[in-house]
């Protein structure tokens, strides 16, 4: 309890606290919605925001307040996919390096400088252009999922290879710990506020990613995501038709998601790191 | 001659071996993946509406099969792209048949260079600058205030970003053109009238360029201040009675500079590819709209050659500045 009263004092984490509740809860409403995301024409065609329709319609006849639930919820899955298991591989390859150091170390690292000088943007699209027929959020997840972790596994990696110059490496080795056991048990603790952090920077990539592939065309464009909604409004010339309902609500929608994401993420590490957390919470 | 045998070298084949892996993923990319692209193009040609009979299918395979490389084994049409890509030879176009895709590239390039050279001296040198004063007077409001909007520009992706400074300032308040690189029907010459159209189209692409990119560095350089600022040769000038405005210039920001250099090379990557998703946003006729034509559709060939060019010319911008860093940094300079 005295960690959330400590983050708490944050107005940022306040806010973002907030903020994502608000987007959970509408990602959660979606278990209620009236309407099927992927059927057209189940509303009256391009109205104005009203009591009846909350944000309008959209030239598709989709009322857009539950196509905006439902492409919050599927942006989310989406990211946490490409998060989470992005994270497993960077958590391998970091504490990987970290330990065995030499060769292995040498070669895996090179590995993760490669990604991150490739401009790994085109790689994306190639590969997404390829799998275009069997796009879903969970493959598009995945395919994130491949390029995400080159940068944290760096950071992993380096800590690692600061525990195992520590004291109870030694100590541990000495009374017969396994190597896996050494690592899940001693130093797994020290890595998971990296993890963590990391974790949320990675969704809010994610994320922003698949907007990108949405507007190039290159998701399943029958599954409402924030980027497949903008596309469908683009696409509608929704501008210049003037129903700025349809086109703003997936941008202030996404503007949201990405600045409470990054708010969370900054003010959880510098509470987790020791320097600034003092300066924050104070002596006590 | 150290120099050489320690850090020239192992730096060059490091280049090398990133522009091999590189090449070898663009390669295996589409041989790993359970589609064909031969059998694809042809879907795309028949869900357009063309009637193919079975001898034009047949040819159209042939041809397809020879134009995207895929004849012989795996390794023979390994060997064989090395061989192309050293003569130069990308192959040609199959949308624009028969344009080369190296012609398409080049044409696309100067705009997508220009834009990427001016954005990222811009946003780089302003934002370090901005950031180191606000760094030094980190306690004054206006420091206070740039950091929160940094904060709330920071997390937005290139494409959000761009889109939204193009609905404000040439949709809701009619300022800048929509899109293009000039105006339509103008001749490129080297008049000012034209020049005038390119930078006026090219403004908006820029400023969101070099906002984006230049809240990076503020962030980062105001950091890297507020730490030099406590060293104890700060405050040994402040004690000293130098000139602040020395303090500032020599003492602060030109130390604070040197892990700018090292960030801005390791940035390049990122930088480029949101430059390629800004272009889109805008219709810029450079690289990134090439792209977006090119994956509408789907001419492959023409983004695997976008593909290797960038990569190549990404790791070479990458290296020269690693060269270059010796310049900047007194303490490696090279004996």
């Amino acid at each position: 309890m005295k960690v959330l009263k400590d983050l708490f004092r944050d107005y940022r984490f306040v806010l973002s606290f907030c903020v994502l509740c608000l987007l959970l809860f509408l990602a959660f409403l979606t278990v209620f919605s009236p309407y099927d995301p992927t059927l057209w024409g189940v509303v009256p065609r391009d109205l104005k925001p009203s009591w009846k329709y909350l944000l309008g319609t959209s030239s598709k006849g989709q009322d857009i307040f539950w196509q905006a639930a439902f492409a919050v919820r599927n942006s989310l899955i989406i990211s946490v996919i490409a998060g989470v298991v992005s994270r497993v591989i960077a958590v391998t390859v970091g504490m990987v390096a970290g330990y065995k150091g030499g060769l292995t170390d040498r070669i895996l690292m090179f590995l993760s400088d490669s990604f991150l000088v490739i401009p790994l943007f085109l790689i994306i699209v190639m590969l997404a252009m390829l799998v275009r027929q069997m796009m879903n959020l969970v493959t598009l997840g995945l395919l994130l999922a491949i390029f995400g972790w080159a940068w944290d596994a760096r950071l992993i990696r380096s800590q690692i290879l600061s525990l195992r110059e520590r004291e109870f490496t030694q100590t541990a080795v000495l009374s017969g710990t396994g190597t896996l056991r050494l690592v899940l048990k001693e130093y797994m603790p020290f890595a998971t506020p990296l993890v963590f952090s990391t974790l949320i920077n990675n969704m809010s990539w994610a994320i922003g990613m698949e907007i990108t592939l949405a507007i190039l065309g290159l998701v399943n464009m029958d599954i409402p995501t924030l980027g497949t909604m903008l596309q469908w409004a683009i696409s509608y010339q929704a501008m210049f038709l003037g129903y700025w309902w349809w086109l703003l609500t997936p941008v202030v929608l996404a503007i949201l998601l990405f600045v409470a994401l990054y708010w969370l993420s900054v003010s959880v590490s510098e509470y987790l790191d020791p320097r600034t957390r003092l300066q924050r919470v104070g002596a006590q | 001659m150290a120099f050489i045998r320690r850090y020239l070298i192992p730096r060059l084949i490091q280049y090398v071996l990133v522009i091999f892996l590189g090449v070898t993923a663009v390669f295996l990319i589409p041989r790993l993946t359970p589609t064909d692209p031969v059998a694809q193009t042809i879907a795309q040609i028949r869900s357009q509406g063309a009637y193919l009979d079975p001898a034009t299918v047949d040819q159209l395979i042939q041809d397809l099969t020879e134009l995207y490389g895929l004849e012989g084994s795996t390794f023979d049409q390994y060997i064989a792209l090395w061989k192309r890509l050293f003569r130069g030879d990308f192959g040609v176009s199959f949308f624009q048949f028969p344009t080369p895709v190296s012609v398409l590239v080049g044409r696309a390039l100067p705009w997508t260079v220009g834009l990427l050279l001016t954005t990222t001296l811009i946003s780089w040198v302003g934002g370090n600058i901005i950031g180191g004063l606000a760094g030094y007077f980190s306690r004054r409001r206006w420091a206070q205030a740039l950091e929160v909007v940094a904060m709330i520009i920071r997390p937005l992706p290139y494409y959000i970003f761009s889109f939204t400074l193009l609905l404000l300032l040439s949709y809701v308040i009619r300022l800048f053109p929509i899109a293009g690189g000039a105006e339509i029907g103008r001749r490129p010459e080297f008049t000012w009238p034209y020049i005038k159209s390119v930078l006026r189209h090219a403004f908006l692409p820029a400023l969101s360029l070099t906002i984006l990119g230049g809240t990076l560095w503020f962030q980062t350089m105001k950091l890297i201040v507020q730490n030099v600022n406590a060293e104890s040769f700060v405050q040994y000038a402040k004690l000293g009675g130098v000139k602040e405005s020395i303090i500032v210039s020599k003492y602060v920001i030109r130390n604070a500079m040197l892990p700018q250099i090292t960030a801005l090379g390791l940035a390049l990557g990122q930088i480029f590819s949101g430059a390629l998703i800004t272009e889109i946003v805008f219709s810029y006729p450079g690289l990134g709209t090439l792209l977006y034509n090119a994956v509408i559709t789907g001419d492959y060939n023409l983004i695997m050659g976008i593909t290797i060019l960038s990569i190549v010319a990404i790791t070479t911008a990458i290296l020269v500045l690693d060269l270059l860093y010796p310049l900047f940094d007194p303490r490696v300079r090279y004996r």
